[in-house]
């Protein structure tokens, strides 16, 4: 079973209905006990990060992911999830992330060239940097959507791929039993679907 | 780099696709989740459904639906038609939209993107615009394209965009329907206008018109058509190939 950690941000139909699709049972919740029963963990979200982090924090769900997390168990966080397993955001102020991986969050302003247009929306090819278990059915180069106007930096050895996007963005990282996407797999297709599969046999 | 987007448009009255089409192999060619599945194999990066529905039967068989097209189709959808209300995004959203595309509903309540925007983030609100020349000016038309609002569209358009709007569909009704391509002069005005994505709409009669859409104008965004794709002209798998020979970037 895959808990899909609910606190209150983003629509999760499409998440929930792309794990249906490849037949993993899933379970949109916010219960503590149904996390911490679960097998894996999605952590999605949508919207600032100083908002997603403080409902996560209320919520208390912050700790049980956390915990579950330094247990061993498969979290993949997506999108503003992915963002949240970082250390801190620089999205309007600082905020506290999970602090899962190392990096943090910081705007592509600035890092990318004046004329291109934030955010950065629409399909991209990955460069593949690493193999993970993620990337198990998928090739290098192929093309996934994605919806940000903030990427993570210095991910150091938890980088995992990047797309390029008038500088190399940060597009999906991994360490051990911890990953995440900055695109959303559950819009992409079918190159998406098996990205999904691949956090099945994590 | 970022793709250019190709987007067929199914106009849905009634929970059947409205144009007819004509597809080998596609049992029942005027069910959308049949042909929503069936661009989405074929490549399409995005799908617009449009409810052109007037009755409130109507519109609760198209939420059903949009419903099962996004359990069975995994790329990014938008739904127009009939967003009048905040309430409107919240019913069109839970059914697994991803974009909501705002039209008429937007000139008769102007808070409304804006509304919309705060709520659930710019890159979930598209402003669509039908635009007519009418005295050398590019005029903003509303209630699908019948009624003259006497705007300026480009004024118009950047005012939605600062609103919080975080996508353009561009609809030149002087282009629509006569097959000769889109209307570049009137795209330009809104490219230079904005810096959200734009989506180029109304004109498209033949595979060249997209070629011509892209390297007139490299900050369009994506092209959006729907009888030549519904009819079967122009088959998307072939137009994404032709757009890649000609260094287009698209997604094959």
């Amino acid at each position: 079973m895959i808990a899909i950690v609910d606190y209150g941000v983003g629509n999760l139909f499409s998440l929930a209905a792309s794990f249906r699709k490849i037949g993993a049972e899933t379970v949109v919740t916010s219960d503590v006990d149904v996390i911490a029963s679960a097998d894996r963990l999605v952590l999605p979200g949508v919207g600032a990060f100083g908002d997603a982090a403080r409902k996560l924090r209320e919520s208390g769900l912050d700790r049980v992911v956390t915990c579950e997390a330094s247990k061993g168990k498969p979290l993949m966080g997506i999108c503003l999830g992915m963002q949240l397993l970082f250390s801190y955001s620089e999205e309007f102020g600082r905020h506290e992330g999970l602090g899962l991986l190392p990096g943090r969050v910081v705007p592509m302003k600035g890092v990318i060239p004046a004329d291109y247009k934030i955010p950065h929306i629409g399909w991209n090819r990955l460069n593949i940097k690493r193999e993970i278990p993620l990337f198990r059915y998928i090739k290098n180069g192929n093309h996934v959507y994605f919806v940000h106007s903030f990427y993570a930096e210095g991910c150091d050895h938890a980088l995992a791929a990047t797309t390029e996007y008038g500088a190399e963005l940060t597009a999906a990282v991994a360490m051990n039993n911890v990953m995440g996407c900055q695109f959303h797999p559950e819009k992409s297709g079918e190159v998406g679907l098996n990205i999904l599969r691949g956090f099945l046999n994590v | 780099m970022i793709t250019k987007r190709i987007i067929p448009c199914l106009d849905v009255k009634d929970g059947r696709v409205v144009k007819g089409v004509n597809f080998g192999g596609l049992a029942d060619v005027s069910s959308p989740v049949t042909l929503a599945e069936y661009y989405s194999r074929a490549g399409a990066d995005e799908l617009v459904f449009y409810d052109i529905t007037a009755s409130a039967e109507g519109r609760k068989l198209f939420t059903d639906i949009l419903t099962e097209a996004a359990q069975n189709v995994f790329i990014p959808l938008t739904v127009g038609g009939g967003i009048n209300a905040l309430s409107d995004f919240e019913r069109v959203l839970s059914c697994g939209a991803d974009k909501v595309s705002v039209n008429s509903g937007a000139i008769a309540n102007p808070n409304l993107i804006a509304e919309a925007a705060e709520r659930y983030g710019s890159q979930c609100v598209v402003i669509s615009c039908d635009v007519k020349r009418v005295d050398g000016q590019f005029r903003v038309f509303a209630k699908g394209g019948r009624v003259d609002t006497g705007m300026e569209a480009i004024e118009w358009i950047r005012r939605c965009v600062g609103n919080g709007a975080g996508e353009v569909v561009v609809n030149s009704i002087d282009t629509d329907g006569v097959k000769g391509g889109f209307d570049l002069p009137m795209l330009k005005a809104v490219c230079d206008a904005v810096d959200v994505p734009v989506i180029a709409s109304g004109g498209a009669g033949s595979m060249d018109h997209f070629i011509e859409l892209f390297q007139t104008l490299p900050r369009v965004d994506a092209g959006l058509a729907a009888s030549i794709f519904h009819f079967g002209e122009v088959a998307i798998s072939d137009l994404k190939e032709i757009l890649s020979q000609n260094d287009i970037n698209v997604r094959l």
